[in-house]
């Protein structure tokens, strides 16, 4: 079990420089990272000084260890529009983000998962088939579109929600909802398909041959065996979430990173753009590391290997 | 006369590791470690052994499809060329290879008949009517018909799916035919009848065969000399009836001693302690001693070469003569 | 007594919900070939005496069947050269994605060792990351013009199709027929163009009717964020972006490029779906 965390983690350190390295090959290529970062008019002496913390006249691979440096710490530069440094502005907006974020995770679980649990023990009932027609409307139905329709009927047709900004608790629960929707439609969909995996094995039908009630059966077999698959996907939900965020928080004027992203992309606000950019990365892979720890917890296979050679 | 195919010392090893990096340790596996045989045209070698003694790994060196650490393969005189070369698939025409699975051999898309005929096409013989021809007449000597043709291999039984690939193997005319475990896959009933087909096509065509298998009866009916491979090695070589009646090494006593057989009041079965060993992890001396019944001292140390034995026979044991 | 069962058997073979959804992407591609024709207006053309005219079921005219935007512009026109646009864009970033994915995972199941590790590390990083994200950022850096933006929705999943051509591959290569074809003497171009590549164009094509709709998805949320498509040029998303403001004054400006976004994605999902059964019942 060490092992595979010991190689997970190793993949984890691995993704992180990916995406640092990443950044860095798509800056250098666009042009000259000073005056994309800083912007053509700024003063010189900023600019020289920008040139010398990055070490732009050096050969490029001292250049990329000293932004890997840099990238580590946070410092990737001033924003262009607010002239405070990239990483305080990012991260002055991760509470709002998260307010909303966090949950519609929860929602998507609570609704998303039980649902599939629901129609796969009630297979081809109008139940199931309704979930699933419902849950097609989650890879189908972009968010925008939800969040808009939402808005026309709950906004402008019955006026019981406000259709943006972030005043009241109540102009989260718009948000929260599209977000919680669209991701909870494809959780049931998955954690049906892998319940329905689980319940064809041979030894369900083991189990409740051994004279086991149809429940107990399926709490003490069928569900720890079917969290297995559906914790992966879990991991992924994080990043379906995080790119709804970016989506919602711009309809609904919600002042979170999302927002932010859209916003420094139009004015090419690199620097603020670059702090997000690493931050997502830290954030999807703690997230993937997390869900390899229950994952690994999860399966006695991997909890028990530990006489591999 | 030089025999058809000619190995010396044939050897392939894989550089592993051992453990999760950075944790990883190299070591050395010895898939195939100093096998040596001839082969005469028109010859059945039977290559006997279990999982991982590396008898498939012979297989692809003696057609070259897997490049050799040491050693040499010799053609009719002729060296291997290299893998994938001109030369290599000019080659291809006088030696073939049978596999255990015929249904993944054959690309599911494609009627068999055109399977049949792809090696003309590969080598550019014959034209349109003369390649359909040329494969009736393959589907005829393996006993099809035309009907077949137009098939699909997941139309076809299993056993005919075999003979499918026999006659896409021997439509170039090769002189050297590979069969690696050719029959495990097929039902007990059709086995027979593939490797009657086996003895009939070399009785024909005067085929050589290099036959792999971990069936000791099949192997013993059909080849004219045996070859017993443990990790890597020949441990007994020899006339089949003999090896099978009288082994000479414990191995080969243990493996035929595990056939089932109807007769009574046979000698008890010899039952090998311990499992078969990591390739990795081979035992200094004899890789055969930790499981012997008879393993000496001098066992551990030496590791004995493959002699000759007052009978004709090869073994590779430092008492052959006291335990035949 | 013959008919009844001809009927019924032709539906077995054709779900009704099937021929829908063909029947609704049959006249999506119509449209996009058709649109110069089919369109009554200019796309750009203004007409400022309509301004936010209701569609005909809302009771406005026929003169603008759609309804008009805050521009005069017929949404009817604006609609069918969104759909063309949209439609085009969906399809050549999947084909690219589709022939980057599948050559990667060729190169990989070929070379194996280190080859094959950086490929694997590729596909893990794009797997990791949300794509919307990296869309944004080469956006941020290169600025957008419509080329590097079909680029952009071209890498879009093409791990899926590495993973999938690397795995079919693989086990075609190990012992299956790609090994024994070589073995004949075939050389790679044969073995991967005549055999391994028509052998798995039917994953493949089944792969591309779930990322032909996510492409759609991605090109329409950029648009609509305003950083995909650019004006003068009108996509399904950007049509949603500008209909927003008049969400409540003239619904109708969004609604339709909305219901479109939506009908054409649940049809490739549900003609996908159709096409899985069909080609592969091994397939899950």
């Amino acid at each position: 079990m060490l092992r595979y965390l010991t190689g997970r983690l190793l993949r984890a350190v691995l993704t992180i420089l990916l995406v640092i390295t990443f950044a860095f090959f798509v800056l250098h290529l666009s042009g000259d990272p000073a005056m994309m970062i800083l912007s053509a008019d700024a003063p010189p002496e900023s600019i020289k000084a920008f040139r010398a913390a990055w070490g732009l006249d050096r050969p490029l691979w001292v250049q990329y260890l000293a932004y890997v440096w840099n990238a580590l710490h946070g410092d990737l530069g001033d924003s262009m529009r607010d002239g405070r440094p990239a990483i305080q502005l990012v991260l002055e907006r991760v509470p709002a983000t998260l307010a909303i974020t966090v949950p519609a995770f929860l929602l998507k679980l609570v609704i998303g998962i039980p649902a599939g649990i629901y129609a796969a023990l009630h297979r081809n009932s109008l139940a199931d088939r309704l979930t699933m027609m419902v849950s097609v409307a989650g890879f189908t139905v972009p968010s925008f579109v939800l969040a808009l329709v939402l808005v026309l009927v709950f906004s402008v047709q019955l006026g019981w929600l406000p259709s943006a900004g972030s005043d009241s608790a109540k102009s989260a629960i718009l948000p929260i909802v599209t977000l919680g929707i669209a991701g909870a439609a494809i959780l049931a969909r998955f954690t049906r398909s892998a319940m329905l995996e689980v319940l064809g094995q041979p030894y369900i039908r083991a189990a409740s041959a051994k004279g086991l009630q149809w429940r107990e059966v399926v709490v003490q077999h069928a569900l720890p065996n079917a969290a297995i698959p559906t914790t992966t996907i879990v991991g992924f939900m994080v990043g379906t979430l995080i790119a709804g965020a970016v989506v919602v928080e711009s309809v609904f004027a919600w002042p979170g990173i999302g927002r932010l992203l859209v916003s420094s992309v139009s004015n090419r606000d690199l620097a603020v753009v670059q702090v997000i950019l690493l931050l997502v990365a830290a954030t999807m892979v703690t997230a993937n590391i997390v869900v390899d720890v229950i994952y690994g917890w999860l399966d006695p296979r991997l909890r028990r290997s530990s006489h591999g050679r | 006369m030089t025999a058809l195919l000619e190995v010396s010392n044939l050897a392939r090893s894989y550089d592993v590791r051992r453990g999760r990096w950075p944790f990883a340790k190299p070591a050395t596996l010895h898939a195939v470690d100093g096998v040596s045989f001839a082969l005469p045209a028109g010859r059945t070698l039977g290559l006997v052994g279990e999982s991982g003694c590396g008898k498939t790994t012979t297989a692809k060196l003696v057609l070259g499809l897997v490049p050799l650490t040491a050693g040499e393969v010799r053609i009719g005189g002729e060296r291997l060329p290299p893998a994938h070369s001109p030369d290599w698939r000019a080659l291809r025409r006088r030696m073939q290879m049978v596999y255990q699975d015929p249904l993944g051999a054959l690309d599911r898309r494609l009627s068999v008949g055109r399977q049949v005929m792809e090696p003309l096409v590969i080598h550019g013989l014959g034209n349109a009517s003369e390649r359909r021809e040329k494969a009736l007449a393959m589907l005829d000597a393996v006993g099809l018909t035309q009907h077949h043709f137009d098939r699909f291999p997941h139309e076809l039984s299993g056993g005919q799916r075999q003979r499918i690939v026999l006659a896409r193997a021997l439509i170039l005319d090769p002189q050297l035919l590979v069969c690696d475990e050719p029959i495990s896959a097929l039902d007990v009933s059709i086995q027979a009848q593939v490797v009657n087909l086996l003895l009939a096509l070399q009785q024909k065509l005067g085929l050589a065969y290099l036959f792999i298998s971990h069936d000791l009866r099949m192997v013993r009916q059909v080849s004219h000399e045996v070859a017993v491979m443990y990790l890597g090695r020949i441990v007994e070589q020899g006339d089949p009836d003999r090896l099978f009646a009288t082994p000479a090494h414990p191995y080969t006593q243990a493996l035929v001693s595990a056939i089932p057989t109807h007769t009574r009041g046979r000698k008890r079965r010899i039952v090998l302690p311990g499992e078969p060993p990591n390739p990795v992890d081979r035992p200094a001396g004899c890789a055969f001693h930790p499981r012997c019944p008879h393993a000496v001292a001098r066992c551990r140390l030496e590791t004995p070469a493959l002699r000759t034995l007052a009978d004709g026979r090869r073994a590779a044991c430092h008492l052959a003569e006291q335990i035949a | 007594m013959g008919g009844k069962g001809r009927v019924r058997r032709f539906f077995e073979a054709w779900p009704p919900l099937t021929l829908l959804a063909l029947g609704w992407i049959a006249l999506m591609v119509i449209v996009a070939f058709g649109a110069d024709v089919l369109a009554p207006y200019s796309f750009t053309a203004l007409d400022l005496r309509a301004r936010l005219h209701p569609p005909v079921l809302m009771g406005g005219t026929w003169t603008h069947p759609l309804g008009s935007d805050e521009l005069g512009r017929d949404v009817l026109s604006r609609l069918i050269m969104s759909i063309r646009l949209s439609l085009l864009i969906a399809f050549f970033g999947t084909m690219i994605a589709a022939a980057f994915g599948t050559a990667m995972g060729f190169v990989a199941a070929h070379f194996r060792g280190k080859v094959e590790g950086v490929i694997l590390m590729l596909i893990d990083f794009q797997a990791s990351m949300p794509f919307l994200i990296i869309a944004l950022a080469v956006l941020a850096f290169f600025g957008n013009n419509l080329a590097l933006f079909v680029m952009l929705m071209g890498l879009n999943s093409w791990e899926r199709y590495a993973r999938i051509a690397r795995g079919l591959t693989l086990s075609a290569n190990e012992q299956g027929y790609a090994a024994a074809v070589r073995q004949l003497g075939a050389s790679n171009l044969r073995v991967y163009g005549l055999h391994v590549l028509p052998n798995i164009a039917s994953t493949l094509i089944v792969s591309m009717t779930i990322t032909f709709p996510e492409t759609i998805l991605l090109e329409s949320g950029l648009s609509f964020l305003g950083l995909g498509v650019q004006p003068p040029l009108t996509s399904l998303g950007n049509m949603v972006g500008y209909g927003r403001e008049y969400l409540t004054r003239a619904p109708w400006i969004m609604l339709s490029p909305a219901a479109v976004i939506v009908l054409s994605t649940l049809s490739i999902s549900i003609v996908g779906d159709w096409l899985r059964d069909r080609l592969d019942p091994t397939l899950r």
